[in-house]
């Protein structure tokens, strides 16, 4: 006899394993991504070929976020959230800006103000 | 227009380290909207090829959630807190996450002061700039700044405060305490 077919809740855990979104990789092609580093959106976008979860971080990058926040955002590991967009970099559909390559580093003015932010807060 | 001009946005990064239930996720919970963030690592020689599937099976995953935290100073100045795992397995997550970072909160808890050890060796072996912040939990001997100061042997310019991780006003004076410290940090280097 044929069994109903049983929906599980995300208690059940993934259906998909993490690593099968990335077959089985753990590291990305190039450098290892900050998890500050800051993801964007360029180019146009929307091959339509792409992974749900692809999808998914090119919407969350429409404005600048980091590394971290899409792992957060996605739900998923850090480490596949890498892999993922580092396929999403190669093919040209976001950049990654690590926080040390560009922008000035913390100086005295900027700690100034986050001294300043955080009593505020 | 504005006489501002448009600058590139800064991110930094602060790690809240300590040792296993000593205050960490309530000190980021304090001060910031705190989201939990999953690492799923694998334990295994770094460096490997991609696609290299040799041996996988033998290869052990983890998942390692840290306390991960976001303060808008305001647009374009973000400050992003991490707390550390405890556990000294995953030291070399440390290395990827003390890179860059502006500075570390180590938080300790008299009644075990040694589980505050590693973290302390760790930041003064990195050269990045820490305070330590004595979490007063309810019962728990007070015990001065300097007995602590004495007991960590630390450095003079290392801050020491007393500190409540609960209370919001408690947990911002531990985090202008270490920025201000970087600062001088910064400071002095130049």
């Amino acid at each position: 006899m044929k069994e109903p077919p049983r929906w599980l809740d995300e208690d059940a855990g993934p259906i998909v394993r993490p690593y099968a979104l990335i077959r089985g990789r753990t590291r990305t092609s190039g450098e290892v991504f900050d998890l500050i580093a800051s993801v964007t959106v360029v180019g146009d976008p929307a091959p339509h070929d792409l992974e749900p979860e692809q999808q998914l971080i090119l919407r969350a990058a429409r404005n600048p976020i980091s590394v971290a926040d899409v792992a957060v955002e996605l739900d998923l590991p850090v480490g596949v959230v890498r892999v993922l967009l580092g396929d999403l970099r190669d093919h040209g559909l976001i950049s990654v800006t690590s926080p040390s390559e560009t922008g000035p580093r913390p100086n005295e003015r900027i700690l100034k103000e986050v001294i300043n932010g955080l009593r505020a807060l | 227009m504005d006489s501002v001009l448009s600058e590139d946005p800064v991110a930094l990064k602060i790690l809240i380290a300590g040792g296993f239930g000593v205050g960490k996720t309530t000190l980021v919970g304090s001060i910031s909207e705190i989201r939990p963030l999953r690492t799923e690592e694998v334990l295994s020689d770094r460096g490997v090829g991609v696609d290299d599937l040799d041996g996988v099976e033998t290869k052990t995953t983890t998942t390692v959630a840290m306390d991960f935290g976001r303060i808008t100073i305001r647009e374009g100045l973000v400050v992003y807190l991490f707390g550390t795992p405890g556990q000294e397995r995953f030291w070399f997550m440390w290395d990827e996450l003390s890179y860059g970072a502006l500075g570390a909160v180590v938080i300790a808890d008299t009644r075990r002061l040694t589980d505050c050890f590693p973290s302390v060796d760790y930041f003064e072996q990195r050269g990045t700039p820490f305070v330590v912040a004595v979490n007063c939990f309810d019962g728990a001997d007070r015990h001065s700044v300097d007995d602590v100061r004495i007991a960590l042997d630390l450095d003079e310019d290392v801050p020491v405060l007393l500190c409540d991780v609960r209370r919001r006003t408690s947990a911002k004076e531990v985090m202008v305490t270490l920025v201000e410290h970087s600062l001088r940090t910064l400071t002095s280097a130049n």
